[in-house]
C-alpha cells in the first residue's frame, strides 16, 4: 500500500460512497451544536418530519450569547435569551446531552469537546463553527460547517463533500523564550495568507509540533481556519494518548487499550506526498501583533506597522491603507508604541488552562495599566475556571486589576455585553481582527495570552521573549 | 431550494479583498432564529451610518452614501462583483441569507472562503471563481458602463457580457446538477439510507468508542 498522509487515512476510512466527479457522502462521528447556528438546522429538520439520525453524536452547549457576569440573574437580551432557551427545547425534546448554565462543563463548545474527551483520534468531528479546525489537534477530520450542513448531518450523519488537497506545515526546531502556538499560528498566516490554505487541509508537523502540549496544539490547529483551511490537524501522539486518558467521554478499560493502540497509526506515513509543503524554522519566529483587520496582517513585536507605499499589489495597498485608517495606525510606527485600551485575555483560541496559567505568570505581583480601561480573563470553561482557581490564578489576575469572568465567548464576538466602543484598541488573545469583530469600530490587536497580560501591564505592547 | 439555471442581471462592484463574513452580516442578527429577513442588514457597519441592531425599522436609518452599493447605479443588482477571499472567516450562514435576502444570486470573484461557497450552493447562490486578471476587467467594465449586465448560464457554464464576449467557468457537477433542478441535499442522500446503515455498521465494530 502506498504511504497515505494523516488527512487520506481520515479521509478515507468515513467515505460511504463517492459520486463520479469525487463528491463523496462522508460519515460523521461527532457533532457538536451550538445555539447560534442551529436553530434553523432544528427547525428544518421539524418541518420536513425528520428525526436526528444519531443523537448519541451530538453534543451541545450554550456559549456565544451566554453572560460572562451576574449569571444569577439570566440573560438579560431577550433576543439572546430566546436563543439560548430555543437550544435548550430542541435537546430536551430529542434527547441531547447538552451542558446548560451553571453547570461546570458548560464553556466554548471548542474547549469543552476535547475536555470531556468528546473530541478523539480518528474522529470526524463537525460543528456549524468555523473554528470546529480546533479538533484536529487530536488527529481528527474536524470542520466547521454551515446550517444546511448542521441539518443535513443531523438527518443523515453524514456531509456531501469532495476531498481537499493536503498541505504540510513542517515547524522545526524549538521556540523561543516567551514564543507560542499562537505565535506559531499568525507566523504560518502571515507567511501564507488568509487565502493560503482554501481548497486545503492543514497538517502540522515537525519537531517544534510534536513539543506542543495538547493546548498548544489546540491553539494552532484553531487558527488554521484563519490561514483559508477548513481543517488542521496533528498526528496522535503519547501527548495526546495522555491527555485523553480518563476523560468522561474518551474509551475506558479494554477498549482503552485497543483504542489507544488504534491511534498510533494516526500519523502521515513516511514518504507521503503533500500537494503543498511549507517550512517554518521554530527559532526564528518571535511574538507577533497583528497591525491590520485580517489576521494575515502580522508582524513580530519588535517590529514596525508596514507602509502601505511598499506593497506592489495593488489590492493589497489598497486593503493596507484601508486597514490602517480603520486601526488608527500610522506607517512605520514602531508596535511598541501602541497603546492599549481593552485587553482580553479568552475565546476558543486561547482560554484553556495554559493559556490562562501563561497570563497569570506575567501579571503576577505586577498591576493593569492606569490607563487600561479593562482588562478581562474569561477562562475556557467552567472546568477551566475551577481549575485556575485552584492553583490561584484568579486571586493573581484580581489583585493585578483584571476582571475574572465566567465562561463564554464573550469579546471574541461582542454577541453578549462584552464588547469594544468605537475606537478603543484591544490587545486579545482571539483569532478575528475583522472590522468591527469585538464591537463596531472597535480596533482588534491578535496577540498570545503572555503578550496580552503584558500589554495590560505597561498599557502598550512589549516583547515578552525580552523579560 | 431556489432553482438556478439563466440569470440575466445588473452586476454591483465590491472593490476589497478579504471580505468577511462578520462584514456580510454582523454578528447581532445572528441572534435571530429564522432563516430569513437578513437582507436589509447585509453588509450593516458600511451601509448605514448609524448602528444597527435586530429590530430596527431599517428604512429609517442613515445610508451612507460612500457605500458603493448605495450608489443608484447599482439599485436591483443581482450579481455581485467581489475580490480575493470573499466570505472568509465564520461558518455563519446567515451570510448567504443576506446576501440572497439582499437580491444576489451570484457572486463573481477570483477567490471564496471554502465554508462560504458551499454555504452558498446550499441557498440557490451561484459562487463563480475566474481568474483575478479576468475579474480585474470586469471591475474596469463596471465601473466604465452604467447599467453594465452580465448573462450567467449555469447549464452551459458561461458568462455573457454586454458585447457578447463569453467567459467560462468552472463548477462541480454534482452542485451544478442540484442547483439547476433546486434539489434538495437531504432528501438526495436519504436515497442511500441502506448504504450509509452498512457503513456504520462496520465503522461500529472496528471501533466501537466512537459510539459510546
Ligand atoms: S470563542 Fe470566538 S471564535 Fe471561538 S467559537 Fe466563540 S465566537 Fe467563535
Amino acid at each position: 500500500m502506498s504511504a497515505k498522509t494523516l488527512y487520506s487515512k481520515l479521509w478515507d476510512s468515513h467515505v460511504v460512497r463517492q459520486e463520479a466527479d469525487g463528491t463523496a457522502l462522508l460519515y460523521i462521528d461527532r457533532h457538536l451544536v451550538h445555539e447560534v447556528t442551529s436553530p434553523q438546522a432544528f427547525e428544518g429538520l421539524r418541518l420536513a418530519g425528520r428525526k436526528p439520525w444519531r443523537t448519541a453524536s451530538m453534543l451541545a452547549v450554550a456559549d456565544h450569547n451566554v453572560p460572562t457576569t451576574g449569571r444569577a440573574q439570566g440573560i438579560a437580551d431577550p433576543v439572546s435569551r430566546l436563543q439560548v432557551e430555543t437550544l435548550g427545547h430542541n435537546c430536551d425534546e430529542l434527547g441531547i446531552t447538552e451542558f446548560r448554565m451553571p453547570d461546570l462543563r458548560q464553556g466554548i463548545v471548542h474547549v469543552i469537546g476535547p475536555e470531556q474527551g468528546a473530541t478523539l483520534p480518528g474522529m470526524t468531528v463537525v460543528c456549524g463553527d468555523s473554528h470546529t479546525s480546533t479538533h484536529g489537534a487530536f488527529a481528527a477530520l474536524a470542520f466547521g460547517i454551515g446550517t444546511s450542513e448542521v441539518e443535513h448531518v443531523m438527518a443523515t450523519q453524514c456531509l456531501l463533500m469532495k476531498k481537499s488537497r493536503a498541505m504540510q506545515v513542517l515547524v522545526e526546531g524549538a521556540l523561543g523564550n516567551g514564543v507560542t502556538a499562537k505565535d506559531i499560528a499568525l507566523a504560518v498566516i502571515g507567511r501564507i495568507g488568509t487565502a493560503g490554505g482554501t481548497g486545503y487541509a492543514i497538517e502540522f508537523a515537525g519537531s517544534a509540533i510534536r513539543a506542543l502540549s495538547m493546548e498548544g496544539r489546540m491553539t494552532l490547529c484553531n487558527m488554521a481556519i484563519e490561514a483559508g483551511a477548513r481543517a488542521g490537524m496533528i498526528a496522535a501522539d503519547d501527548t495526546t494518548i495522555a491527555y485523553l486518558k480518563g476523560r468522561p467521554f474518551a474509551p475506558q478499560d479494554e477498549w482503552w487499550d485497543k483504542a489507544s493502540a488504534c491511534w498510533r497509526t494516526l500519523h502521515s506515513d513516511e514518504g507521503a506526498q503533500f500537494d503543498r509543503v511549507e517550512h517554518l524554522d521554530a527559532a526564528a519566529i518571535r511574538p507577533q501583533v497583528t497591525w491590520g483587520t485580517s489576521p494575515e496582517m502580522v508582524v513580530a513585536v519588535d517590529g514596525r506597522v508596514p507602509d502601505p507605499a511598499d506593497m506592489a499589489d495593488a489590492v493589497k495597498r489598497n486593503d493596507a491603507e484601508r486597514a490602517l485608517r480603520y486601526m488608527g495606525l500610522q506607517a512605520n510606527q514602531p508596535i511598541e508604541d501602541i497603546r492599549v485600551d481593552k485587553v482580553f485575555i479568552g475565546s476558543c483560541t486561547n482560554a484553556r488552562i495554559e493559556d490562562l496559567r501563561a497570563a497569570a505568570a506575567i501579571a503576577r505581583g505586577k498591576h493593569v495599566a492606569a490607563s487600561v480601561k479593562l482588562a478581562m480573563v474569561v477562562p475556557g470553561s467552567g472546568l477551566v475556571k475551577q481549575q485556575a482557581e485552584r492553583e490561584g490564578l484568579d486571586k493573581i489576575f484580581l489583585a493585578a486589576g483584571f476582571e475574572w469572568r465566567d465562561p463564554g465567548c464573550s469579546m471574541c464576538l461582542a454577541m453578549n455585553d462584552d464588547r469594544l466602543e468605537v475606537g478603543e484598541r484591544c490587545a486579545s488573545t482571539s483569532n478575528r481582527n475583522f472590522e468591527g469583530r469585538q464591537g463596531p469600530g472597535g480596533r482588534t490587536h491578535l496577540v498570545s495570552p503572555a503578550m496580552a497580560a503584558a500589554a495590560a501591564i505597561a498599557g502598550h505592547f512589549v516583547n515578552v521573549s525580552q523579560s | 431550494m431556489r432553482k438556478f439555471t439563466v440569470l440575466d442581471g445588473l452586476v454591483a462592484p465590491l472593490d476589497r479583498a478579504n471580505v468577511d463574513t462578520d462584514a456580510i452580516i454582523p454578528k447581532q442578527f445572528l441572534k435571530s432564529i429564522k432563516r430569513s429577513g437578513f437582507g436589509p442588514n447585509a453588509f450593516d457597519e458600511w451601509r448605514y451610518l448609524d448602528h444597527g441592531e435586530p429590530g430596527m425599522d431599517n428604512s429609517r436609518r442613515p445610508i451612507n452614501p460612500d457605500f458603493v452599493l448605495n450608489q443608484p447605479r447599482y439599485q436591483g443588482a443581482q450579481i455581485l462583483l467581489a475580490r480575493e477571499n470573499f466570505g472568509c472567516g465564520s461558518s455563519r450562514e446567515h451570510a448567504p441569507w443576506a446576501l440572497e435576502d439582499y437580491g444576489f444570486r451570484a457572486i463573481i470573484a477570483p477567490g471564496f472562503a471554502d465554508i462560504f461557497f458551499n454555504n452558498c450552493f446550499k441557498n440557490g447562490l451561484l459562487p463563480i471563481k475566474l481568474d483575478a486578471g479576468k475579474v480585474d476587467s470586469l471591475f474596469k467594465a463596471v465601473e466604465a458602463n452604467t447599467g453594465y449586465r452580465l448573462r450567467v448560464d449555469l447549464e452551459r457554464q458561461s458568462i455573457t457580457a454586454p458585447d457578447g464576449a463569453k467567459l467560462s467557468f468552472e463548477v462541480d457537477a454534482f452542485r451544478r446538477h442540484c442547483l439547476l433542478n433546486g434539489l434538495d441535499d437531504i432528501g438526495l442522500t436519504l436515497q442511500h439510507v441502506d448504504e450509509i446503515r452498512a457503513f456504520e455498521a462496520k465503522h461500529r465494530a472496528a471501533q466501537p468508542w466512537l459510539f459510546a
